[in-house]
């Protein structure tokens, strides 16, 4: 059954990722980019990994389809047609897949119950964060105390991106404004 | 029971999919995606009882603020093409919106 679906679930996004190799017009392809984040966020939600999906739909369908189309607003509306072979990066990107292929082959089968994700630490933080940490909630505990610096880290990272981000769109904008001779 | 209705809504997806391939004007594409945001909260919460997890409800209703909130964007977008800030002169938005041939 459920198979069924995640297989029916996979042909639509292959399909998708086809469409949009081969669409020209960006504005299609900034909606299937979003189809495609909602779909694989469908598969994570069918395989369990809820805050993943959480994630790809929040960043994917939500926050990079709207960067996807201030992009389009700084740049072209359409795709110019590439003049130099492109065997060279389907060679690339054919040898990325196989190597991340290869590097999924040692890893444990899914769902199976002796997976060092579920035999390793994951007990210990069970037993130990409520004399430890006093926090209901595990997760928040590992993220936000067993693993603090590691969260500082990533809070400083995506600050940094973002930063980055509106920096480059209000620059951008505001120089064109200028450019274009506002008629007021 | 429940498995038709799950694939009930993906034969929904298939079509706003086509939809989205073939669709001549943008805003046939920006339905299509509005609406396969739709489908897919409909079909988190319908995979939610075909597991008998009913709990996944919240995870569809956060797809729905997010499906609703990309909407407002594009169509804002399309309204006064740039996002991020407000038009300065009303009279500017008036002669450049609303040319659907993207």
């Amino acid at each position: 059954m459920e198979l069924a679906l995640t297989l029916l679930l996979f042909t639509l996004l292959v399909t998708t990722a086809i469409a949009i190799v081969f669409m020209t017009r960006l504005f299609a392809v900034v909606m299937l980019s979003g189809v495609f984040s909602l779909l694989a966020a469908l598969l994570f939600i069918v395989m369990d990994a809820v805050d993943v999906a959480f994630t790809e739909a929040a960043v994917g369908a939500g926050i990079s389809t709207v960067l996807m189309l201030s992009t389009i607003a700084l740049t072209a509306r359409s795709e110019t047609p590439t003049r130099t072979s492109s065997w060279t990066p389907l060679a690339v990107v054919v040898l990325t897949g196989s190597v991340l292929i290869y590097g999924t082959l040692d890893m444990p089968n899914f769902g199976d119950p002796t997976a060092p994700v579920i035999s390793g630490v994951a007990a210990g933080y069970i037993e130990r964060t409520p004399s430890e940490i006093d926090v209901p909630n595990i997760v928040t505990a590992v993220l936000a105390s067993y693993r603090s610096f590691d969260t500082f880290g990533e809070v400083v990272v995506v600050f940094t991106a973002g930063i980055g981000v509106v920096l480059l769109l209000s620059g951008l904008g505001r120089r064109r404004r200028r450019q274009g001779g506002s008629d007021r | 029971m429940m498995i038709f209705v799950n694939l009930l809504i993906i034969l929904c997806m298939v079509m706003m999919l086509i939809r989205l391939f073939v669709g001549p004007t943008l805003y046939d594409r920006v339905l299509a995606l509005n609406v396969f945001g739709t489908a897919t909260v409909l079909l988190i919460a319908a995979m939610g009882f075909l597991a008998e997890r009913p709990e996944f409800l919240d995870i569809a209703l956060l797809y729905a603020l997010i499906n609703f909130v990309g909407t407002i964007a594009v169509l804002k977008f399309f309204r006064y093409r740039r996002l991020g800030d407000a038009p300065e002169d009303s009279e500017m938005v008036g002669t450049n919106s609303g040319d659907g041939d993207a």
